[in-house]
């Protein structure tokens, strides 16, 4: 096997291994759009990463978690709904970061590359970042996994119990951000809320308890990344697309098997 | 004998509305609180309140040191997604409890491997309760606590938070939007209208004529009804007209009038 698929499949189930747990709690808490809305402001962390010259990755991480703040401070507001406001900063975003892409002439980005993912591409310095950043967003979810567990179930409730909500909403905004920042190498852009949510749906109808559902999420994300990836070396497809691809067919195979 | 909770002229505004006006409210250990109102009466914003949820805008909330709460809320949504026995959400707020004793003392013994999702309005209702019995609280705050009960059912969980507030000690403050049938192991009655209307023991106005004739003297014996004296008027603009009744108790404390 070559090393760049080598290094691409590990990248890939550390993001997976990670974006398992991650994914029941957007499905949980319907983040979802969030997710959809720090994906949609990559682009505008790139031209920021190369206009402050810093690595363009670290510029999305930095947008992301940027961004994570501010839309986790606009929850206090009640004039607009929230889908509203992300939908304002999704789009906004997106469209910034195209205009001012368009205005640096003298650098060339690979725009397709960003928006549907460049796997192929990680070198072993990704691969160490992702699996270590995986491992300590892993370790901070399971030290915050009661109070976020009470808070899905019901966030006053949790506050009457002595749960710290306000900080654990805004942790997990960050990392939530944070994985949707890696997982934007695996799967570009535009599927990025999909490697989240598609394997912590078909896990949900495997799952009799919440950690049964996040290990499932993993072992599923995992399993789409080893076959889509196979499928794309096969088949000469876009290795991304293809990773979504595997997970939209695991579940539905999941759902076949519940009848 | 040191209030759990205590709310001093408590007011929370939403903007331009007022949503509590000069509150005050004393929940002591033992004794049973009912908080009654129309709709859009605060009463929510009472509990947020109580509960620290919700800072009031002016007014002080004491609470004592080291007080554990439990909270029964008026319904949960627990997402469908989310895979959840009732044993599971009871080990959540006690992890090392007596689980099917609790369900058992709620009458929902039944529930304990069933999923949450699965549970009816009546049994979810249970089910809450005993889990915030769990934590051994000293303070039990309840918002329509009968929601989806029976009427049977309804008179059991009643009879159950009455021996909860007199045999263990707890405090219990309890809202409804029922404006008519209260419980008769209340100990006192606040009429909530974004100002206390009126606040007082049941028994008292429980030999009122009034009450005698709407009720009957057979629901009287299970059930109090709190028909306060009204001695104000609600204008359509919110504000308050007092009115000099024959049983005006207005006392120089009295902000409106």
């Amino acid at each position: 096997m070559d090393e760049f698929l080598t290094r691409a499949l590990v990248a890939g189930l550390g993001l997976a291994l990670a974006a398992g747990p991650f994914g029941c709690f957007v499905v949980w808490r319907r983040m979802a759009y969030f997710g959809d809305t720090l994906a949609h402001s990559a682009l505008l962390g790139v031209v920021f990463g190369m206009l402050t010259g810093i690595e363009p990755s670290l510029g999305i991480v930095l947008l992301a978690v940027v961004l994570a703040v501010v839309l986790s401070l606009s929850q206090g507001q009640k004039r607009l709904a929230s889908d509203t406001v992300l939908g304002i900063v999704a789009h906004g975003a997106l469209a910034t970061g195209l205009v001012a892409l368009s205005l640096l002439q003298s650098v060339r980005v690979n725009l397709m590359g960003w928006l549907l993912g460049d796997i192929l591409a990680v070198g072993w310095t990704d691969v160490a970042v992702i699996w270590a950043g995986g491992g300590l967003a892993l370790l901070a979810l399971w030290r915050l996994w009661p109070t976020l567990l009470a808070m899905s179930v019901d966030e006053d409730l949790a506050a009457a119990e002595g749960h710290n909500v306000a900080r654990a909403r805004l942790v997990l905004m960050l990392l939530v951000a944070l994985v949707v920042a890696g997982a934007m190498k695996v799967v570009g852009v535009l599927l990025v809320t999909a490697l989240l949510i598609i394997p912590a749906a078909a896990a949900r109808s495997l799952a009799r308890t919440p950690e049964q559902m996040a290990v499932w999420a993993a072992l599923l994300g995992m399993a789409a990344v080893i076959s889509g990836l196979g499928g794309s070396w096969r088949f000469d497809t876009p290795s991304g697309p293809s990773v979504v691809v595997a997970a939209v067919v695991l579940f539905g195979l999941v759902q076949l098997n519940r009848r | 004998m040191t209030a759990l909770i205590h709310l001093d002229k408590v007011s929370v505004r939403y903007g331009a509305q007022t949503a509590l006006a000069a509150v005050s409210l004393n929940v002591e250990a033992g004794k049973i609180i009912t908080v009654i109102g129309p709709n859009g009466a605060g009463k929510s914003t009472l509990i947020k309140v109580a509960l620290g949820l919700l800072p009031p805008d002016s007014g002080t909330v004491s609470r004592r040191p080291g007080l554990i709460v439990g909270y029964v809320p008026q319904r949960l949504n627990i997402p469908a997604a989310l895979p959840l026995s009732v044993r599971r959400f009871l080990a959540m707020a006690a992890a090392k409890g007596d689980w099917p004793a609790a369900l058992g003392r709620v009458g929902a013994g039944h529930v304990l491997h069933r999923q949450m999702l699965e549970l009816s309005g009546g049994e979810l209702q249970r089910v809450m309760l005993a889990r915030a019995l769990l934590r051994q609280p000293d303070l039990l705050v309840l918002d329509e606590p009968v929601g989806g009960v029976d009427m049977t059912g309804q008179a059991e969980i009643y009879d159950l938070i009455a021996a909860v507030a007199r045999d263990e000690g707890r405090g219990v403050l309890l809202v409804s939007h029922d404006l008519h049938v209260v419980m008769a192991a209340t100990d006192e009655v606040v009429c909530l209208n974004r100002h206390v209307c009126c606040a007082g023991h049941p028994e008292a106005v429980s030999r009122h004529p009034e009450y005698l004739a709407l009720f009957g003297p057979r629901v009287a014996a299970s059930l109090a009804v709190y028909t306060h004296v009204h001695d104000h008027a609600h204008l359509a603009d919110g504000r308050v007209e007092h009115v000099h009744g024959p049983h005006c108790d207005h006392g120089g404390g009295c902000a409106h009038g």
